[in-house]
């Protein structure tokens, strides 16, 4: 698989490291009354589609960046490559 | 039909005209007591124990291919029972032990050759790991020695013993251990699965739960509807993507895991061998074939095809502990889709739904254990209480933090 990673371009995804599930940028609140079930969920509980992934690599041998990769699960075929980055300040993670 | 070496003289004299299929090809019927979804080796095996150890007459299997066409044809065909922990080294002990009986059992040639599984270590820490993991499989009435380099060359003199990174010290050995035919197990448990009265019903995919006020009484199917007072799903590898349509989530990802088979070569490999530094086993087929694997790729898919930054891994692996393969050729190598469990172990429990019941999360291990998973799965179904043996392995047991982390390696599936 190639990763068209969006600082460095086109890279060997033997460069990166797998974390799992895109859904694990966002951290339950460890104050919420909810936090026990909400941490359970958020470990253990993660989606495992056959199709379209939204999922997170890092470049372990490359520039250090997280990544959200959207990668069809069934075919290997990778759609879009975003810094993780980007994607929790879009969600409103700044504020 | 009951086999035997009279009844091969007998049919081989007499033109081979009296074998019959092994099981039969039956259609649905619209009610069952039991419906077991998958008929890979672990449906049909519980399905089996389901008829012969606790007298169910009313099972079916339904299976979306054909039997023998998922992960119980695609493994490296190893059977042991060497792990530490509590909560898992009695459940594959008794799995062994139903490995040894199997063949008289479900009269069939399952192929059960115990020429035993060799752990290298390569460091003194890794030595102590060892003879500490030994300890916990004996006191588990499994049988462990710990070897020291002498031993190993015993054993396996063409090892490289001398590697400069890391030299083999010993190892941990387990004369009891082996291989299966892993084809033949699906036929044998199909073919006693059948002759106890299941019903064996290829390409029949399921296709939705039929759930009432919380409690499942049956199944849509690619050839209707089946009524069920209980059913059992089956189907590690695809147990999200089944479970999902009675609305539940899992803590389980699917992964690929490779699996490689070289040419055919004179005997050299007398059993199983591990690399203690990376991960590569390997063992040699009666056909001769190097059958031999590594780490899964890491990533979700249910793609059953692996990339070569693995391939190339697991061949340094191999490499690293037999230099003498260098030369040979790899004829074929494939993927199979494993359901990796956040803890590396498995799941054999009820659900949150009534008469609905789950066994998957076997990780890149489930043939070893798919006899005593069929038999206390069978107990589960018919008891609704887990077999002392498997009652470690509840879905909710990272909710009370009693994971089974053989690896220590935390929720992370693709470390385990």
């Amino acid at each position: 698989m190639i990763i068209n990673h969006p600082l460095l371009g086109p890279r060997d995804a033997a460069e990166f490291t797998y974390l799992g599930d895109a859904a694990l940028i966002d951290r339950p609140d460890w104050q919420n009354s909810e936090a026990v079930n909400q941490f359970h969920d958020y470990l253990h509980l993660r989606d495992n589609p056959a199709g379209e992934h939204r999922e997170l690599w890092f470049h372990e041998h490359g520039d250090r960046s997280w990544l959200v990769v959207t990668r069809n699960t069934t075919t290997h075929e990778i759609t879009n490559v975003e810094l993780a980055r980007d994607v929790a300040l879009a969600s409103g993670r700044n504020q | 039909m009951h086999y035997s070496g009279l009844r091969v003289l007998w049919e081989g004299l007499t033109g081979n005209v009296g074998w019959k299929p092994a099981w039969r090809n039956p259609d649905p019927k619209a009610e069952y007591d039991i419906v077991v979804v998958g008929g890979g080796g672990h449906g049909l095996a519980t399905a089996y124990y389901l008829a012969r150890e606790f007298a169910q007459r009313k099972v079916a299997v339904l299976e979306k291919g054909w039997i023998g066409s998922g992960n119980v044809g695609r493994n490296t065909t190893i059977v042991r029972s060497n792990y530490l922990l509590p909560g898992n080294e009695p459940f594959y002990e008794f799995s062994m032990k139903l490995w040894e009986g199997l063949e008289q059992d479900f009269n069939f040639n399952a192929m059960v050759s115990q020429r035993g599984i060799v752990n290298l270590y390569h460091s003194d820490v890794q030595r102590d790991a060892f003879a500490r993991r030994g300890n916990a499989m004996r006191l588990a009435g499994a049988d462990a020695v710990l070897l020291d380099q002498d031993g190993i060359r015993n054993l396996c003199p063409f090892l490289e013993f001398d590697n400069a990174r890391f030299p083999i010290r010993g190892g941990l050995w387990q004369p009891r251990g082996g291989t299966v035919r892993h084809d033949a197990v699906a036929w044998g448990y199909a073919r006693g699965a059948d002759s106890n009265g299941v019903d064996i019903i290829q390409n029949c995919e399921v296709t939705g739960f039929h759930i009432d006020s919380g409690v499942c009484k049956g199944l849509e199917t690619s050839r209707g509807k089946i009524r069920a007072k209980k059913v059992a799903v089956c189907v590690a590898g695809s147990s999200s993507r089944v479970m999902e349509r009675a609305g539940m989530r899992l803590p389980i990802e699917s992964h690929v895991l490779q699996a490689f088979v070289t040419e055919g070569l004179k005997p050299v490999i007398p059993g199983v061998i591990t690399f203690g530094a990376g991960h590569f086993y390997v063992s040699q087929s009666d056909k001769g074939g190097l059958v031999f694997g590594g780490d899964i790729d890491g990533y979700n898919t249910y793609a059953q095809r692996g990339n070569l930054p693995t391939v190339e891994d697991v061949c340094e692996g191999g490499m690293a502990i037999l230099p003498m393969i260098g030369r040979v050729r790899v004829s074929r190598m494939w993927g199979g889709t494993v359901d990796m469990s956040m803890d590396g172990s498995p799941f054999i429990d009820k659900t949150a739904i009534g008469g609905l019941y789950f066994n998957g999360g076997w990780c890149y291990g489930g043939f070893k254990a798919t006899p005593a998973s069929g038999y206390c799965y069978a107990h589960l179904i018919v008891n609704d209480e887990p077999h002392p043996l498997a009652a470690g392995y509840r879905l909710d047991r990272f909710r009370r933090g009693a994971m089974i982390d053989e690896r220590g390696a935390g929720a992370q599936p693709n470390l385990h």
